[in-house]
Parts: C-alpha cells; structure tokens; sequence
C-alpha cells in the first residue's frame, strides 16, 4: 500500500479541522458535526492501517464507531430539540446551568 | 435419676421461654403464675428424686458428671456443657429450687394486678435456670455462664420498676459491682488455669480434675493470687467488704426478688464458690486469713448499720449482709460445712422474713391506698401492732426472727453457733482466732438487737398508721401465707438435722454429708495448722452459752428501748447525735465510694469527652472535612458548565499526554 501516508495525512487534517471545530464554534449542530467528523477521520484511520497490515480488525471497528456515531446523532438531535424547546436557541453557551 | 439433671435447669428455661415470648399475649394471671411455679416446681421435684437416690449410695460414691454436650474443644482447652453432681451441688439444688418454688407461689399473690406480671415471673424462671447453672456446673466456665446469669437476673429485677429513677440507678449499681468482681473471677481462672497448664501440663476447668491435681498446687504463692481474685469475685457477687453497697440499694426491686435473689439464693454463691474450691482455697494460708477477715468486718460492720435504718427491707438487706459476713467467717477459717449449712439456714429464715416484710408492705400498701394517703408503706415508722392484724405473718415472722438471733432449738442457731465455735477453735488462724470470735459474737448480739427492733417496731406497741386507714389492715391471702408458714416452718426445724456434736441428740447429718467434698481441704489445711491445745468441752460449753447470753442482751436492750421506754432511742439519738447520724448515713460509705471511685471516673469521662473526643477525635474529622472543603470552594470554579472549557481542558490535556510519550 504505496500512498498509506496520503491517507494518514488526510485523516490528521480531517480530525484537526474537527477538533477545531469543536472548540470554537457555539453553534451546537455545527460542533456535533465536527465531531462526527473527528470520529470519521478515525475511521479513515483505521480502514487504512487495516488494509496496509492485512488484519481485517480495524474494518469491524469501523462498524462499531459508525453505529455509535449513528445512535449518538438520534439521541443528540433530540436532545437539541429539547433544548431549543426550552430556550429558543442552540448556543452551547447557553447550556450553563450544570456549574459549581 | 442422675442422667436427667439436665431437666433441673431445662424446666425454669422452658418456663422463661413460654412466659418471655408468649406471656404477654397469655394475660391470664393465674396461667403465668402457674407456668413459672409449676417450671421451677418440677426442677424441685427432680431435685429430691436425686436427693433420695443419692442418700442411697454409699457415701464415696456420690459424685455424678453428666455431660449434655460437647461445648468447646480446641487445642488443650475443654469445656463441656457438663453438671456435676455432688453432695453440696444436692444441697444447693434442693436450696435453690425449694425456696424458689415458694417464692414463686407467693410472687402469684404479691404481683398480682401488676403491670408486666408476666415479664416478672419470665426474668424469674430466668433466674432459677442461671442459679441452677451456677450450683450445678462441672467446670468453671458453665459456672461462670450462671454467675453471670444470676448477675443478669439481678439487674432486670431490681430495675423492674424501670419508671422509678431509684429503681434504674440501683440495678445499674448492682450490675457495674457485679462486674468489678466478675473480673477478678475471670483473672482468677485464667491464672489458676494457666498455672496448672504450663507447670503440669494438666490444662483443665474442670472442679474434679483440678481437684484431683490440687496436690501440685504450691501453699501460697500463686494459689495466693488466685484465690484472691476469685474471692474479689465472691465479694461483688455476695455483697461483702468492699463491694456490698449495691446490695441495700437492690430492695428497690420487689419483695419476693429481695427473698430469692438477694437474700436465700443468688447472695450465696460466692459462699458456694468457695465452698466447691475449697481445695483451692485452703491452699492459701494468706487468702483464708483475708477471707475470715472481710467476713467478719462485714458482719459487724452491716450489723450496725441495721440497727439505725428505719426502712424494713433496709434493716432486712443490712442482715443479709451481715449473715453473708459470717458465711465468709466460717469459710475463712476452714469450716466449710458450717458456712454451708448457715448458707441453708439462712436462706429459709431469711426467706421467711422478706417474705413476711413483703405480707406486712402489702397489707401497709392495700390500707393506705384505700385512705388515699401518700406514707411510705415501708417505714417502720409507720406501722406497729400489727400483730393483731396479721398473726399469721406475725408468728412466722417472729419464729424466723428468733432464728436469726440464735436462740437454742431454732435453726440460725445450730448454724451460727457452729461458725461461732469454729472461729473460735479453728487451728489455721492462731491469735487472730480471738479477734475473729470476739468479732462475730458482737456482731451476733446486734444482729439479735436489730432484728427485735424491726419486731417491736413493726409487730407491737401501738399502731402508728394513720388510723382513718386502721380498719383495712388485714392478713394476706392464703398463696402468701402458705410460702410463709412453710419457710417458718424450716426456720424452726430445718437447724435439726446438722446438730452439732456437743449436745449430741442427733447425729450431725449435714457434716457426715458433706464430708467426702471438704474432706480433701480439710487435710491440705491440717499441713499448716497450728497444733495447740484443743479446746475442751467445758469451753465450748461455755461459748455456746455465752453466745446464747450474748443473743439475749440484744433481745433485752431492743425491749427496753422499743417496747418498755419508748423514749430512750430518741435519749439516745441526742445524745449521741454524731454517732447516730454517721450510722443512719451507713458511715458515709456511699458518699465515699462517690468521692473516691464515681466521681472520678465521672470527671475522667468528662475529660474524654469533652477533652478527648470533642477536641481530639470530632477535631480530625472535622478538620478533614475543612481541608476538603476549603480546596474545593476554590476548585469548584473550574466546573464552569460551559461546554468550551470542558473542551478545551480535554484537548489540552490530550496534547499534554501525547507529548509526554513523544517526547520522552
């Protein structure tokens, strides 16, 4: 597998672009997506390495973190409708209440 | 019959169970009566079966173990749940379970209409069965679980007017003395059991085998030590120098507990215990001479004490003490069967007069409440000529009281004079014998002197009641009179059959039966006596008349001053106002027990409280939970509930770990 290192590559500045995301942006759908970004650049991860070494492991990882990342939008969806419900707006700088 | 002693204290136990669980439920007076008399009946009934049988054998051949079951077995260490039969464990048998039957009926009619009449004849049963554990056990540890037991009894029973603060504070007393003896018990077996075990290899509890190993005991020495803690035991059970306050403050309990427990039964163990170790004791010179000692300081010292009390039980428990002082007496000086056969005595007459106080505090109680008046239904003061009212209470009063005085051809005398005689002729003591005599015999003349006062007090002159409630003295009922006339009976009669040898109209049974138990003590103690002249007939003639003299001044002076000159105790008491302060005050024991012994532990409880547990021990926990909280007031910042910091704190903190394995 010649262009592993292609993949490795992408795989970092996708993750990097998510973390990013998730740490500056307020909007919560926006930081949700960036985080199933992050998830999927892991996934990228470990298709490629589980191609390069032969070892069909990291395929079925890759299962398993695309079934979390789908019960997690169900369940993160909701809980953001709920929450817009609540207080007309999304802004995770308003979700406050849980401090000291 | 042997084989089922077990059923003696399996019959009380049944009863515990039926009236402790189910009595409350049953109601029924006259059902729970009957269930603990009946119980305690049946062990008595057993008890002579075994009496007879024994009195059948030959004289060698009366010792019977039963094991019931296997107890604790581990390593060298043995203990069975076993009973040892013996002559002296038939006596106190026979004591325990016949006074206790008694008592038992008459506590159906004194009770009756009480609250908790179930619980009383529960803890009663429960009683019998400790008691009967006690006499019965074949090795120090099942004795022991009666010793406690009898303790436990004890504390419940005293305290059965739980309501009453005088009540709760007097079986707490009792039970906190109990327990400094217990302790010397307990040291006293471990010594006697680990000496004999590293020395001889003979690891044993068990009254026959360290009997059949006494003659590896040393004279003195550890044996000293051990029978002195032993006897601490004895003391705190038996009421008896230093140890006997609790003993007055426990008739706060009912008049039939004051009978059984502090008085013909539970009182005597430590009488008993000596007597079931007497080959123990004899061995130590030392421990006699302390035990002789405090037997007859107590018995003087309580004797004046009961002259200035005016509560009838107080002077009753006072004799008690005082006749439990020379039950030590005579054990102090080697004359175990006669400690024993007073013991036996003095449970019937003294039975007979709790009992009697008990008819003459509930025919006082039943009159005053008709009035409606307030008087303490116990103070002699208060009563007088109650002969009239009550003669049948009176004449076995009277009978029980002339038995205690020791006036010839009644029991107490036979058993007193005996103890008199020994104190007096015994070989162990040497000069000290005098003291000890000289000790006892005043001591005899104040109990004689006590006694009629409490008779002429409350039996004749002029009535004193109030006298609106006059009319309504009247004689108990038939359930509390009969235990009387029968006790009554015994105090007269029951001295026969341990006659002593001088006057030679009956052989002494109760020597010949005890004999083969002290016959071992008597030959260990025979080593270290002195072998001076022995007394000859004409002093001991002379001695039994002048106790019998010494008897009848006491009577006199009690006549002079209660019945001829009515005025002469007041004489007296201004007279002497110092001296019959101290002595209504008891010598200020109590108050010198508080400032030495309670008083300290309360202010040392104190300090540990508010010194050591306030300041130290709630000072570490508190101060944790300062510590802890005072970091957290500033940390708990950090938890802001925005979602970016927690954000970034994670980002960073996967950055720092990332780079510590990169880098390092």
């Amino acid at each position: 597998m010649e262009n592993l290192n292609g993949y490795l590559i992408i795989s970092a500045i996708l993750f990097s672009i998510g973390t990013i995301g998730v740490l500056t942006r307020k909007n919560a759908i926006v930081i949700f997506m960036c985080v199933e970004m992050m998830l999927n650049a892991v996934n990228l991860t470990f298709v490629a390495l589980s191609r390069h070494l032969g070892n069909l492991d990291g395929q079925v990882f890759v299962f398993f973190v695309m079934t979390v990342a789908a019960a997690e939008a169900a369940v993160g969806l909701a809980l953001m409708i709920a929450f817009y419900n609540n207080k007309e707006s999304i802004d995770v700088d308003d979700i406050n209440l849980m401090k000291w | 019959m042997f084989d089922y002693v077990w059923l003696i204290p399996f019959f009380p136990l049944v009863g515990f169970l039926i009236n402790g669980f189910f009595g409350k439920k049953i109601k029924n007076e006259a059902v729970i009566g009957a269930i603990g008399t009946l119980a305690i009946f049946s062990s008595f009934i057993v008890s002579c079966l075994i009496l007879v049988e024994m009195i059948g054998l030959s004289p060698e051949k009366r010792v019977f173990e039963k094991v019931v079951f296997p107890w604790i077995h581990s390593g060298n260490f043995k203990a069975d749940m076993a009973f040892l039969l013996d002559p002296l464990s038939c006596i106190m048998i026979m004591v325990v379970t016949g006074v206790g039957s008694l008592i038992h009926l008459y506590s159906i009619g004194y009770m009756h209409g009480e609250e908790g009449f179930y619980r009383f004849f529960a803890y009663l049963n429960l009683f019998c069965m400790s008691m009967l554990l006690l006499v019965l056990g074949s090795n120090m540890l099942v004795m022991f679980i009666g010793w406690e037991g009898v303790g436990l009894c004890s504390y419940l029973l005293i305290g059965y007017y739980f309501h009453k603060k005088s009540a709760g504070d007097a079986a707490k007393k009792a039970f906190v003395m109990n327990r400094v003896g217990d302790f010397g018990f307990l040291i006293g077996l471990f010594t006697l059991y680990w000496w004999l075990g590293s020395n001889h290899n003979i690891w044993t509890i068990n009254f026959t085998e360290i009997k059949a190993a006494s003659h590896l005991l040393p004279y003195g020495g550890v044996v000293t030590v051990a029978t002195l803690c032993f006897f601490v035991g004895a003391t705190g059970k038996s009421a008896q120098i230093p140890l006997f306050t609790w003993l007055p403050d426990a008739m706060e309990g009912p008049t039939p507990v004051s009978a059984l427990i502090h008085a013909a039964t539970m009182v005597t163990a430590g009488v008993y215990m000596i007597g079931r170790m007497s080959f123990v004791f004899i061995k130590s010179p030392e421990t006699m001479m302390v035990v002789a000692c405090v037997g007859a300081a107590t018995a003087i010292f309580a004797a004046t004490i009961g002259t200035a009390q005016n509560d009838i039980k107080r002077v009753l428990a006072y004799s008690t003490v005082s006749q439990l002082g020379f039950m030590f007496l005579a054990m102090g000086v080697g004359a175990f069967t006669a400690g024993i056969f007073h013991l036996m005595t003095h449970a019937f007459f003294k039975a007979c007069l709790f009992l009697g106080s008990g008819s003459v505090i509930h025919a006082m109680h039943y009159a005053l409440h008709k009035g409606h008046l307030h008087d303490d239904a116990q103070d002699m003061r208060n009563m007088g000529g109650l002969k009239k009212a009550m003669p049948i209470t009176f004449l076995t009063f009277f009978v029980s009281t002339i038995a205690i005085a020791g006036i010839p051809g009644f029991s107490g005398f036979f058993s007193k004079d005996e103890i008199l005689w020994m104190a007096f002729a015994n070989p162990l003591h040497g000069n000290l014998n005098i003291l000890l005599w000289g000790t006892g015999a005043i001591a005899a003349c104040f109990t004689a002197f006590y006694m009629f006062r409490l008779v002429f007090m409350t039996f004749f002159g002029e009535c004193r009641i109030n006298s609106k409630v006059k009319d309504h003295l009247h004689e108990s009922p038939l359930v509390i009179t009969i235990p009387l006339m029968v006790l009554g009976f015994l105090a007269v009669f029951g001295g026969y059959i341990g006659m002593p040898k001088l006057l030679g109209m009956l052989p002494n049974y109760f020597e010949h039966w005890l004999e083969p138990v002290f016959e071992l003590a008597g030959e260990y103690g025979a080593t270290y006596a002195h072998h001076g002249a022995h007394p000859s007939h004409a002093v001991e003639w002379a001695l039994m008349g002048g106790s019998v003299v010494i008897a009848l001044i006491g009577i006199a002076i009690a006549f002079t001053m209660y019945v001829q000159n009515t005025a002469l105790p007041k004489k007296f008491t201004d007279t002497f106002p110092t001296l019959h302060r101290a002595v209504y005050n008891k010598w200020y024991i109590d108050e010198l027990y508080d400032y030495a012994f309670v008083n300290p532990c309360k202010a040392l409880g104190q300090f540990l409280w508010k010194g050591f547990d306030v300041l130290v021990i709630d000072g570490i926990v508190n101060g944790v939970a300062g510590v802890v909280m005072g970091c957290s007031g500033v940390f708990r910042y950090m938890q802001s509930g925005l979602i970016h910091n927690y954000a970034w704190s994670m980002a960073f903190g996967v950055v720092v770990m990332l780079g510590y394995y990169v880098f390092k």
